[in-house]
């Protein structure tokens, strides 16, 4: 390192030093003590003190040598064998060369799936349902946020609609949970279509303010109109899903129902309406991981990409830049009214409180996270976000920190996610004659 | 394509635009009939693209009056004008750059594709044949582009030329009528030049399309086109064959003189 660089990094090092001492200072290193009728200042306890001065030093040293620093990292990834796009870019294209073993692939891991709740314990099971929520919602919002390039900051919304729709449909009209299934995400679609009509021709930013008011609207919509909601106290005692019928409960809730373990002659045991209900959300994924890879490789999910791509030359190309937007909300709202009739289930009691910005951003962050239009990545990334927070637990408080520093090195170390997306690849059939024949178009009338 | 059943395709009367105070274009005249191949030229700055831009929907224009096969298509939507039979390339290529050069050609046949939600999930009869069209079609236009081995390459990283050629393929996959092209020689060396005007030839010649092309280029220019027009500072300033244009004293004044 010449001296120049040296002066430099020194310089750098120590601006970025007092700011963190400023910031940080205020943050943490001082106390409001409310004294008599006034508020004192004071300084923290000497133990956080002492944690402020070693990040100082930590951040000082860190930004000093961050040049060779970066070289070192540089060298050793260059040094590890791994491939380019490692794992998961290999995996593609061996699925892509062998259809078969991909297919047997999928089916084990299927049944792996199926099979696991029987062993596990009850808490992980009832942990992976959650996580399957997200998985379905990440699907869903990918549709608008990675395929469609929408900002949709408002996708939580759609997930309300759904669970309220379930909710309030049982509580007024009795229907049960699979009709409300169907109902509940063509009623979030519904909300989609006439929510993305006024605000699709926004751009970038527009849109993504306008969404959020929206996802707020209907939040706070939920929160005051208490005479059908029941406001912020939400709505309890919503069904649980039966098997054709049969419930999970100790005895039948309905008149002329048979609990499911009376049926099959079992001991009653609550582990079984946890499996069910896992199993029950292992198939609505599998069912929206079906859908979208079909609607991927269909002319709508073209269009959502090439509008993402380039709206201009869309347009040149008679695509009609409204209405694929619209269904890209449409569907991707569809699929968060699903996944909130679900969770209404699941929960059995849901009240504004568990539709807040929040619930968005996360689901947002699944999606980026994931890697933009990539299905396995959002998969992956939402199993990751639901899970880590409960491993750890001791660190409650610093969560938010945690999630924003996973932000941060995701975007320094795969600034396309964890599994970019692929282009599917599709093969030309070889034309007999190889000279370059004039190509033939049925002759228009002229 | 025989001259006697040849009929009047797009005729553009006292077309104006204005940008606030700037009048871009103003008051251009100008029409093609089918199977003609008619070229804008024109210094830059002097509103080619800009007229263009009205023709294809982009911009509304101010003033004037554009027909197209005698219908009033003036201020309509762009996506609207295109589905008539109306695609244009850009002066910069617009490609979906990181969707495959196939990709990029199924999607330009998004309307004649069957886009039905249900059969396109359940994979109808129907819908099979329509998507294989399309891939048959793309296949032809890849292999008379020249660029079959790139089928499943990402569109951005084909190199420039290439990247030209696939416009084009991209707008004759929609079976357009009147193909309008924005500068498609600009970049391309003088071999891929000569190709370019093969395949206008040929295009004209063999699938029915009219060609409005603008173009710097002007031996392209002079060799191809049936007739020119010439636009200075967005006026008209002439118009005719290209052996009138090449001589009259205003275009060579305003134009060629400089160049
Ligand atoms: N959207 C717009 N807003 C304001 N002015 C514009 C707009 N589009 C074009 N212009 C102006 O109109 C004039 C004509 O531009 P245009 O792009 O049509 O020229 P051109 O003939 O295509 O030139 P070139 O040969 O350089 O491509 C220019 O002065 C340009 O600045
Ligand atoms: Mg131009």
């Amino acid at each position: 390192m010449n001296a120049v660089a040296f002066q430099n990094g020194f310089k750098n090092a120590a601006i970025t030093s007092v700011v963190f001492v400023i910031l940080a200072g205020m943050m943490m290193g001082i106390q409001l003590i409310p004294s008599g009728t006034g508020l004192s200042i004071e300084l923290a306890e000497p133990v956080r003190l002492e944690t402020l001065a070693g990040a100082v030093l930590a951040l000082f040293l860190f930004q000093l040598f961050r040049e060779p620093l970066s070289g070192l990292w540089h060298n050793a990834k260059s040094a590890l064998p791994l491939p380019e796009q490692g794992l998961a870019e290999a995996l593609q294209t061996q699925g892509e060369k062998h259809p078969r073993l991909k297919q047997l692939a999928i089916a084990f891991l299927l049944a792996g799936l199926i099979i696991w709740p029987f062993y596990a314990s009850r808490g992980s099971v009832d942990l992976a349902t959650l996580a399957l929520i997200y998985v379905m919602l990440g699907l869903g919002l990918n549709i608008v946020v990675g395929l469609a390039g929408l900002l949709d900051l408002g996708y939580v919304g759609f997930y309300a609609v759904g669970a309220y729709s379930y909710a309030l449909l049982n509580q007024y009209l009795g229907l049960d949970f699979w009709s409300c299934l169907l109902i509940g995400g063509l009623v979030a679609a519904f909300f989609g279509f006439i929510l993305g009509f006024p605000v699709l021709r926004l751009r970038g930013d527009y849109l993504a303010i306008v969404t959020l008011g929206f996802g707020e609207i209907i939040r706070i919509l939920l929160l005051n109109w208490t005479s059908i909601t029941g406001g912020p106290n939400g709505i309890s005692q919503i069904p649980k899903p039966t098997l054709f019928g049969l419930e999970f409960s100790r005895t039948a809730k309905e008149e002329g129902n048979v609990p499911f373990h009376e049926f099959f002659g079992i001991d009653y045991s609550s582990g079984y309406k946890v499996i069910f209900l896992y199993l029950l959300a292992l198939l609505l994924v599998v069912a929206t991981i079906w859908v979208i890879n079909r609607l991927l490789r269909m002319p709508i999910g073209r269009a959502w990409e090439a509008l993402r791509e380039d709206d201009i030359a869309c347009q040149s190309l008679g695509m009609n830049k409204t209405a694929i937007k619209l269904s890209a909300f449409t569907i991707g709202a569809a699929f968060a009214g699903f996944a909130g009739t679900f969770f209404a289930a699941r929960q059995g009691f849901i009240s504004p409180e568990s539709f807040t910005f929040i619930e968005s951003a996360i689901i947002l962050a699944i999606v980026v996270l994931g890697g933009m239009g990539s299905q396995l990545g959002v998969v992956l990334a939402a199993i990751i976000m639901t899970i880590l927070p409960e491993l750890a637990r001791e660190f409650n408080e610093y969560r938010m920190l945690m999630f924003g520093l996973l932000m941060v090195l995701m975007m320094i170390w795969r600034p396309s996610g964890l599994l970019p997306m692929k282009r599917p690849h599709i093969a030309l059939k070889e034309s007999g004659n190889k000279q370059t024949s004039p190509v033939t178009q049925p002759a228009k009338a002229a | 394509m025989s001259t006697n059943n040849a009929y009047t395709l797009l005729d553009v009367e006292d077309l104006t635009m204005r940008f606030g105070g700037l009048v871009a274009v103003n008051k251009v005249k100008l029409d093609i009939q089918s199977g003609q191949i008619v070229s804008i030229i024109g210094p830059n700055g002097a509103g080619k693209t800009t007229v263009f831009n009205c023709l294809t929907g982009f911009y509304k224009p101010s003033d004037g009056r554009i027909s197209y096969k005698g219908d009033n298509i003036t201020g309509s939507k762009n996506h609207q004008i295109s589905r008539m039979g109306i695609v244009r390339t850009f002066q910069h290529v617009r490609l979906f750059k990181n969707m495959t050069v196939l990709e990029n050609l199924l999607v330009a046949q998004h309307r004649h594709l069957n886009t039905g939600l249900l059969s396109g999930l359940f994979k109808t009869p129907s819908y099979k044949r329509s998507e294989q069209e399309a891939l048959d079609r793309a296949s032809r236009w890849l292999e008379r582009v020249d660029l079959k081995d790139m089928a499943n390459r990402d569109a951005g990283n084909l190199a420039y030329g290439q990247q030209r050629r696939l416009e084009i393929a991209r707008c004759m996959v929609t079976q357009p009528e009147l193909l309008m092209l924005d500068e498609p020689a600009a970049g391309l060396n003088p071999r891929e030049t000569e190709e370019l005007d093969e395949l206008i030839c040929e295009l004209r010649d063999h699938h029915n399309v009219s060609v409005l092309l603008i173009e710097h280029d002007m031996k392209l220019v002079m060799g191809i086109s049936d007739h020119i027009y010439v636009i200075n500072q967005g006026t008209p300033l002439a118009n005719g064959k290209p052996d009138e244009i090449k001589n009259n004293p205003d275009v060579i004044k305003a134009y060629l003189g400089e160049a």
